[in-house]
């Protein structure tokens, strides 16, 4: 697997603007289970939205990822941040992706998952563990692919999935897969 | 607010969900948490149902299910439970080997014996293969070696195989 350099050498400030905490919403409502509209990543408000996403992933402990739906927003803009999490391999750090989605994906592997938005469950999902994901960052709006792997891969299907209107329970691993959270963060 | 436990068990045919929850529905119970397998090909499912009518009311509406005596329905007031939010670990523990008597008792025995909750288990014999999987609370402060190393004596006497793995949550 080889790391985008340009997706590395991103970091929030290159926004230009501080980002400020969002409230995060919880299912059932919604936005989270409708699909995020396209956006302008050029835009100022795509860009605010980035850095508000950063910024709430920031204040949020345990939180490797935020997708807008999560704070309200029916857009297609997520951040992850996995660099820190004893899971990662290779990582990018910390980025924001616009109209991402998954290019193509391999070898398969089960994980439960848990989720800001859904608190009191978590579910079993096999999902590929290695990834090619295309995007724009916000901002400059460029294009960018990327290769991700391990809990990267993982943090990028989920976030690219809130996108899409669909929670880790829409990808359950059966009926018997989703279970009550035993301990709470 | 009144919670009812319904189970319905007995002959698998479509449609014994359908039938039942439109009765649970008919009466304005909500269905909350449940349930429902194949043991052996027999349908097995346990309903947790809140709402105003009683259960004798409840069993006259699910009658027609029990009419050809294919089918067995119970219904029983039960009180709300809390999930405690405890402070232990979850484990998935996985028991498979050739089938006989006991594995099942044995194996849970040394999660009892520490104080362990069982909260999810399933057990299925294809032929004469026997599997067991189950979610494992263990208490804080457990000395999880020790019940790997228990866990591994009891099975190996048994001729079967173990594992007991952290069932961890990848926080996304």
């Amino acid at each position: 697997m080889s790391v985008n350099t340009r997706v590395l050498e991103w970091t929030e400030t290159d926004l230009g603007v501080a980002g400020e905490q969002r409230e995060v919403v919880r299912a059932p409502a919604s936005v989270l289970a409708t699909p995020g509209e396209r956006v302008d990543p050029t835009s100022p408000d795509v860009v605010r939205l980035a850095a508000d996403l950063v910024a709430t992933m920031r204040v949020s402990p345990g939180c490797v990822g935020l997708a807008a739906p999560q704070v309200g927003v029916g857009a297609k803009v997520f951040c992850v941040d996995v660099s820190e999490h004893p899971k990662t391999r290779e990582h990018h750090g910390t980025f924001v992706l616009c109209n991402a989605e998954v290019v193509s994906g391999s070898r398969n592997e089960k994980a439960r998952e848990g989720c800001m938005s859904v608190p009191d469950l978590t579910g079993d999902v096999k999902r590929p563990s290695r990834i090619v994901v295309r995007g724009q960052l916000p901002g400059t709006g460029e294009e960018v692919e990327l290769e991700a792997e391990a809990f990267e891969a993982r943090a990028l299907q989920h976030e690219i999935d809130h996108c899409d209107g669909l929670l880790f329970l829409d990808r359950a691993a059966g009926a018997h897969a989703v279970y009550a959270r035993k301990t709470y963060l | 607010m009144t919670l009812h436990a319904i189970t319905v068990l007995g002959h698998d045919r479509p449609g014994i969900i359908a039938e039942t929850t439109d009765k649970i529905a008919g009466l304005g119970l909500n269905l909350e948490d449940s349930t429902m397998t194949l043991l052996r090909g027999h349908f097995a499912m346990m309903l947790v149902c809140e709402g105003p009518a009683d259960d004798a009311e409840i069993e006259q509406a699910l009658a027609p299910l029990t009419a050809d005596g294919s089918l067995t329905v119970t219904v029983r007031e039960v009180p709300a439970e809390r999930a405690e939010a405890g402070d232990g670990s979850s484990w998935v523990l996985s028991v498979h080997g050739g089938d006989r008597p006991g594995i099942v008792s044995a194996v849970v025995a040394v999660i009892a014996g520490v104080g362990g909750n069982i909260t999810d288990l399933t057990t299925r014999l294809a032929s004469d293969f026997y599997l067991l999987v189950a979610e494992v609370d263990l208490p804080s402060g457990t000395d999880v070696a020790a019940v790997e190393s228990e866990l591994s004596r009891v099975a190996a006497d048994l001729g079967v195989g173990v594992t007991l793995r952290a069932a961890e949550t990848d926080e996304l």
